[in-house]
């Protein structure tokens, strides 16, 4: 199925300074019953968001009208626990494309990528610089090419490389996903099977 | 021939495919689902027009989203009733096994697999689920996949993965009373954070792990995506063989013999090169508490909340649970108890539990949820007279169930309340909005649940 395509990207961020930011926070899990993809964005980061009451929590910075963009930059281990991919829609619905993090927990980045949200790793040390620098400059500007796996701050800081797999890079910047690739192999897997039972 | 690692050996006889520049096609054995992150991947199926391509080796089960109470009512919240009827349609149209509410099989999805005898050494198991983990028990590769990895599990039995480096923790010496399995996969965590095994699949070693039950092994690697590890793993032995043993749909297989045979290469081999090695030595755990927001933030029961490193994410988590740096926690007043989830849900955890509970009261205050695992263990805790005795020590056996895990139901702890907890997350609000949880294993739970305070279990034992 087609996918949105991911190649260059250029936006103002969204700073989030805390590390271990777990799914459970990114989306409650009592948000998790539907059966749908959509609507998850509302309740993105409910619980900081809102209060018990369901009133703004002014100091929480999605709150926080100086910051808006599709680029959201959080503290390391970003996604851990669960692993409900509710997580990556409640993001993308809320209109990111890219997180920035110097380590993702390994099954949120995987569904990252399922969904062209681009998780994009930078040092420790850049990160928070960018955290930094976002929290005092809130208009700052970032440049996101996926082809050249290159982050800088605009105009004219230096471009960071970040690591991606080619294969993913290329399902992402041609808006393609993995069931199509292993619906094409399906004649191997049928074999692998055969020979299994053979083994056996 | 290269020595290798048991990881590898499973994984390497699972590849289908090296695709270019990193990734590998996957070959999946056996695939759970349950009711809270399938039906999008049914959905994908419709879209793409495509069948389940091997059902009989998925199964399914309702477990995240239910009461624990009054199972045999409709269940009262429309979204959830809604979400386990899907689950029950998908299966019937798309032929697949399911144990829905009710049903003498059905119960959390990583106590139910490996008790029925599907979970069997040398598999490669995933489930939209992250405690997946669990059945790494058993000397299988188990690990949690996101909905659109379940879709092409569904489609293809398959996904594409990227291996993950390998890490050995070598558990030495010998546990000593009042410590179990729980407090050793705690104080693992403890030492390397919360984050400290992302990337890797952990093999547990050494003495003190083989001298765990299977019960006791499932509630380690249970854990290990709590320390960011992709999964854990144990290489089968005596023990694990002796437990599949008394599982009829195991013991009866024409090729139960052969599989044995089989399953003998399942171990590292002498001189395999790990990624990473670490070694514990289990004569110096004590029973662990949590203190803060995430698991790899664990102390000693009888030790000071240390001061921390100084960052907005380690006050915060402070503040959230209403305790301050220098504090203990040991004879702390906590409000609620909770006993069961995939990490301590099983019958050696309720014998546990009660254990310690019996002869004595539940004290004054104290609101306990103790879940079991899944119906066999509800009939177990019947037959063996547990349920019996909790009613006697005026505790309430309830229905299987995720529960007050992550509390979808409605086993919520309110805001600003203290609950001990045998599962497996401290985060914020996971047990209900505000709630505040401090994990433990199901001794030190038992002790607290009897004193209404946080209470060192050594001391309340006799034996």
């Amino acid at each position: 199925m087609k996918r949105d395509k991911f190649d260059i990207l250029e936006s103002t961020c969204v700073p989030l300074p805390l590390e271990n930011v777990d799914t459970d926070q990114i989306i409650p899990a009592r948000f998790l019953s539907s059966t749908s993809r959509a609507g998850f964005g509302e309740n993105l980061f409910r619980d900081w968001r809102f209060d018990k009451s369901g009133n703004r929590n002014n100091d929480f910075v999605l709150n926080n009208p100086s910051f808006k963009g599709e680029v959201l930059v959080a503290g390391k281990n970003f996604g851990c626990g669960s692993s409900r991919e509710h997580a990556v829609w409640a993001i993308s619905d809320y209109g990111f494309r890219a997180v920035v993090s110097s380590f993702f927990a390994d099954i949120f980045r995987n569904n990252a990528l399922n969904n062209g949200l681009l998780p994009v790793v930078v040092p420790e040390n850049y990160l928070n610089y960018l955290l930094d620098k976002i929290g005092r400059e809130p208009e700052t500007r970032v440049k996101i090419d996926l082809e050249k796996q290159s982050f800088s701050v605009l105009p004219d800081g230096e471009p960071v490389r970040f690591e991606i797999n080619p294969y993913k890079k290329e399902c992402l910047l041609k808006g393609l996903d993995d069931v199509d690739y292993l619906l094409n192999i399906k004649e191997m897997i049928t074999a692998y099977e055969f020979r299994n039972t053979l083994k056996r | 021939m290269t020595p290798k690692t048991l990881f590898d050996k499973i994984w390497d006889s699972h590849v289908i495919r090296s695709i270019e520049g990193g990734p590998e096609v996957l070959y999946i054995d056996q695939h759970y689902i349950h009711e809270v992150t399938s039906p999008q991947a049914f959905d994908g199926l419709r879209a793409r027009g495509i069948p389940v391509f091997r059902p009989n080796k998925t199964l399914a089960t309702a477990d995240h989203n239910i009461p624990t109470i009054d199972q045999h009512l409709p269940i009262r919240d429309e979204l959830s009733r809604n979400q386990v009827n899907r689950l029950a349609e998908n299966c019937r149209e798309y032929n697949i096994e399911y144990f829905g509410l009710n049903h003498p099989k059905n119960g959390i999805v990583h106590v139910i697999g490996p008790e029925l005898g599907y979970t069997l050494p040398g598999m490669t198991i995933v489930c939209g689920d992250s405690h997946t983990s669990t059945h790494g028990a058993f000397g299988t590769i188990a690990f949690g996949i996101g909905t659109s990895e379940v879709e092409m599990v569904l489609a293809t039995q398959c996904i594409i993965q990227t291996r993950p480096k390998t890490m050995r923790i070598k558990v030495n010496g010998r546990r000593g009373k009042g410590v179990t399995a729980k407090d050793m996969i705690l104080y693992i965590i403890s030492q390397i954070s919360s984050g400290g095994a992302t990337g890797y699949f952990v093999e547990f070693a050494g003495p003190a792990v083989t001298a765990l039950s299977m019960d006791e092994r499932m509630t380690v690697c249970n854990m290990s995506i709590e320390m960011g590890a992709r999964g854990g793993l144990i290489a089968p032995d005596h023990t694990t063989y002796e437990y599949l043993n008394k599982i009829p749909a195991v013991e009866s297989r024409p090729d139960f013999k052969s599989m044995l045979l089989r399953w003998r290469i399942l171990k590292s081999d002498e001189g395999a090169v790990f990624d990473r090695e670490l070694e514990f030595d289990a004569s110096k755990i004590k029973p662990m508490i949590t203190f803060g927001t995430n698991p790899g933030m664990g102390m000693g029961i009888d030790e000071t909340i240390p001061e921390g490193d100084n960052t907005s994410s380690f006050s915060k988590s402070l503040e959230y649970m209403g305790i301050r740096p220098g504090m203990k926690l040991l004879g702390h007043p906590v409000d609620y108890v909770f006993v069961g989830s995939c990490t301590n849900g099983r019958i050696d955890d309720l014998r546990s539990f009660v254990k310690m509970v019996k002869g004595r009261k539940k004290a004054p205050g104290i609101t306990a949820l103790i879940v079991p695992g899944s119906k066999r263990v509800e009939q177990q805790a019947i037959n063996e007279g547990i349920a019996e005795a909790l009613k006697l020590a005026g505790f309430e056996l309830r229905q299987p169930g995720c529960s007050s895990c992550l509390a979808m139901n409605d086993d919520k702890i309110p805001a600003g309340k203290y609950a001990i907890s045998t599962s497996n997350r401290n985060f914020e609000g996971r047990q209900g909005p505000g709630a505040r949880t401090i994990l433990a294993s199901p001794l030190t739970a038992a002790a607290a649940a009897v004193t209404g305070r946080i209470t060192d279990p050594r001391e309340l034992l006799n034996d």
